[in-house]
C-alpha cells in the first residue's frame, strides 16, 4: 500500500519532526482515515528502527583520535588550562548599590554555577569519551539502584523511563566539587543524557531552570533535598521532558 | 582481480603542512576540544560513509581536524554541522587528489556479491553498514546525515548545497532503496 501522492513528503516530515504542528494535526487526522498513509509511516519507522538499532555508525580509531589530540595540543601551549570567563553581567559599576545587595541573593548562586556547568558538562564529555560511560550497565533500575549503596551517602532515585522514549543505560561514580556523586545514564535515540544527582549544597536555589552551554543543553532542579543535573546534547525540549518524564516517574 | 591490484597499491595519503601555524587566540583551544572533538566520531563516520575506505576516512578527518582547528573562529555555532561541512570539503579535495572516483560498488563488495547476498550472510551491524555503503550518491549522504547524525533537513540542505525540497526527495528515495533491501530481507526470513 502506498501514500497518497501528494502526501508522500509530509509522511515523511512527520517521522522526522520536520511538520509544524498545524501540518501535523492535519496529517495525523488524516492518518486515521488512509491505510496507505498509515503504511507508508510504519515502513519509515520500521526501516528506521533497523537502521539505528544496529548502530552503524562507525567510531574513531583510537590513533587517528590520538593524532588529532595531539596536533591540537602544540599550537595550544602556553595557554591556561581552564580559560577564565569573563561575567558579563558582573562588570558594571552602575548598577553598584542595587547589585551589591542583590549579589547574596542572585550572584553568588549564579557564579557557583557557571564553575560547576563546566564541571558538569566536562563530566558529560568525559564519559562520551573514555568509553567509561557506565559502571553498572543495565537497565533494570532494581540494580542501579542498590549499586549505589555505599559508595554515595545518600540514595539516588532511579526510574525507568523506557516508555518514555528514554531508556535507562546504566550508573556510574562521578565527582563535582571533589565529592562523589552518583550519574545516572539514559539514552534519547543515538544521544547519552547524564543525571547527576547530588545531596542540594546549602545555597542552592529551588528553581527548576534550563541552561544552554557550549552547545549543551543543561537542565536542574531540587527535589528531597537533592539537586539534580542532567546533562545532553539532545535540544532543550527533550531534555525539560525528560525532567518532567524523571519527576513524574521518581515522584520528585 | 588486476583492477583491485592497483587500486590497494597506490595509496596517496595527504600532505600536512605544519610549518606555519596560524596563531590560536587563547582559550580557543579548550573551546575546540570542549565544541568540536566530541564530533569527532560523527567525522569519521561520516568520512566513512562518503569515502568508503577506512585509510581514506582517516585522512581526511585528520585534515578535517587541522582546517577546523585553524578556521575555528569563523565558526558561528553549531559546530557540528560546522566541522561536517570542513569534512565534506575535504572527501572533495580527496576525490580530486586522487584523480578518480570514489570506489564503486563492484570494487568494495567481496567476490562480486551483490549487497542483498551479503545481507543474508551476515546479520550484525556490518550488514546494515554495507547496505547504507551500497546506496548511491548522493542518496547515501542524505540519509547519513539524517539518519545517523540525525541533522535537521535545513542543515544539510545548507552541508550539501542543496534546496531543502532536493534533500528531501533524496532522503525519500534513500529510504524506498533501504527499505526493499532491509525489510525485503525479513519477509523472506519470516516466510522460512
Amino acid at each position: 500500500m502506498t501514500a497518497c501522492i501528494d502526501r508522500e513528503m509530509a509522511v515523511q516530515s512527520l517521522a522526522d519532526g520536520e511538520l509544524d504542528s498545524m501540518n501535523a494535526l492535519e496529517l495525523e487526522a488524516h492518518l486515521q482515515d488512509c491505510p496507505g498513509c498509515a503504511a507508508t509511516l510504519a515502513r519509515l519507522r520500521a526501516v528506521r528502527a533497523k537502521l539505528v538499532n544496529a548502530e552503524p555508525r562507525y567510531r574513531a580509531p583510537e590513533a587517528l583520535r590520538a593524532r588529532i589530540e595531539a596536533m591540537i595540543a602544540p599550537e595550544a601551549e602556553g595557554e591556561p588550562a581552564r580559560p577564565v570567563r569573563a561575567l558579563p553581567w558582573f562588570g558594571g559599576g552602575a548598577i553598584g548599590a542595587l547589585a551589591a545587595s542583590m549579589a547574596l541573593l542572585f550572584a553568588a548562586p549564579q557564579l557557583t554555577s557557571t564553575a560547576l556547568q563546566d564541571q558538569l558538562i566536562a563530566g558529560h564529555i568525559r564519559s562520551l569519551q573514555a568509553s567509561h560511560l557506565v559502571d553498572v550497565a543495565t537497565s533494570d533500575r532494581h540494580v542501579v539502584k542498590p549499586w549505589f549503596n555505599g559508595r554515595v551517602d545518600f540514595a539516588p532515585p532511579v526510574a525507568e523511563l523506557a516508555p518514555q522514549g528514554f531508556p535507562l543505560v546504566g550508573g556510574r561514580l562521578d565527582y563535582l566539587d571533589g565529592r562523589p556523586v552518583a550519574a545516572l545514564v539514559y539514552r534519547r535515540r543515538l544521544h547519552s543524557i547524564n543525571l547527576f544527582v547530588r545531596p542540594a549544597p546549602a545555597l542552592a536555589s529551588p528553581v527548576a531552570a534550563t541552561t544552554h552551554r557550549d552547545g549543551y543543553s543543561l537542565t536542574r532542579w531540587v527535589a528531597g533535598g537533592l539537586e539534580y543535573w542532567a546533562v545532553s546534547d539532545i535540544d532543550s525540549g527533550d531534555l525539560q521532558a525528560f525532567r518532567t518524564a524523571f519527576r513524574k516517574a521518581s515522584g520528585t | 582481480m588486476g583492477r583491485r591490484a592497483v587500486v590497494s597499491g597506490f595509496r596517496p595519503r595527504l600532505v600536512f603542512s605544519r610549518s606555519a601555524p596560524t596563531p590560536v587566540a587563547p582559550g580557543q583551544a579548550e573551546r575546540f576540544r570542549l565544541l568540536v572533538l566530541p564530533h569527532l566520531d560523527a567525522a569519521y563516520s561520516y568520512a566513512r560513509y562518503l569515502a568508503r575506505d577506512p585509510a581514506a576516512a582517516e585522512d581526511i578527518v585528520q585534515d578535517a581536524f587541522l582546517r577546523a582547528f585553524r578556521a575555528f573562529a569563523s565558526c558561528r555555532g553549531n559546530e557540528k554541522a560546522w566541522l561536517l561541512t570542513v569534512v565534506r570539503n575535504c572527501f572533495l579535495d580527496w576525490t580530486r587528489t586522487n584523480r578518480r572516483a570514489p570506489p564503486d560498488i563492484e570494487t568494495e563488495t567481496v567476490d562480486g556479491e551483490h549487497p542483498e547476498t551479503i545481507l543474508q550472510r551476515r546479520q550484525d551491524a556490518e550488514a546494515v553498514r554495507a547496505t547504507v555503503e551500497a546506496l548511491p550518491e548522493p542518496f547515501r549522504e542524505a540519509l547519513v546525515l539524517r539518519e545517523l547524525e540525525e541533522l535537521p533537513y535545513k542543515d544539510i540542505a545548507a552541508l550539501t548545497g542543496a534546496p531543502i525540497g532536493t534533500v528531501m526527495s533524496r532522503l525519500a528515495r534513500a529510504r524506498a532503496m533501504l527499505a526493499t533491501m532491509l525489510l525485503a530481507r525479513e519477509d523472506e526470513g519470516s516466510a522460512a
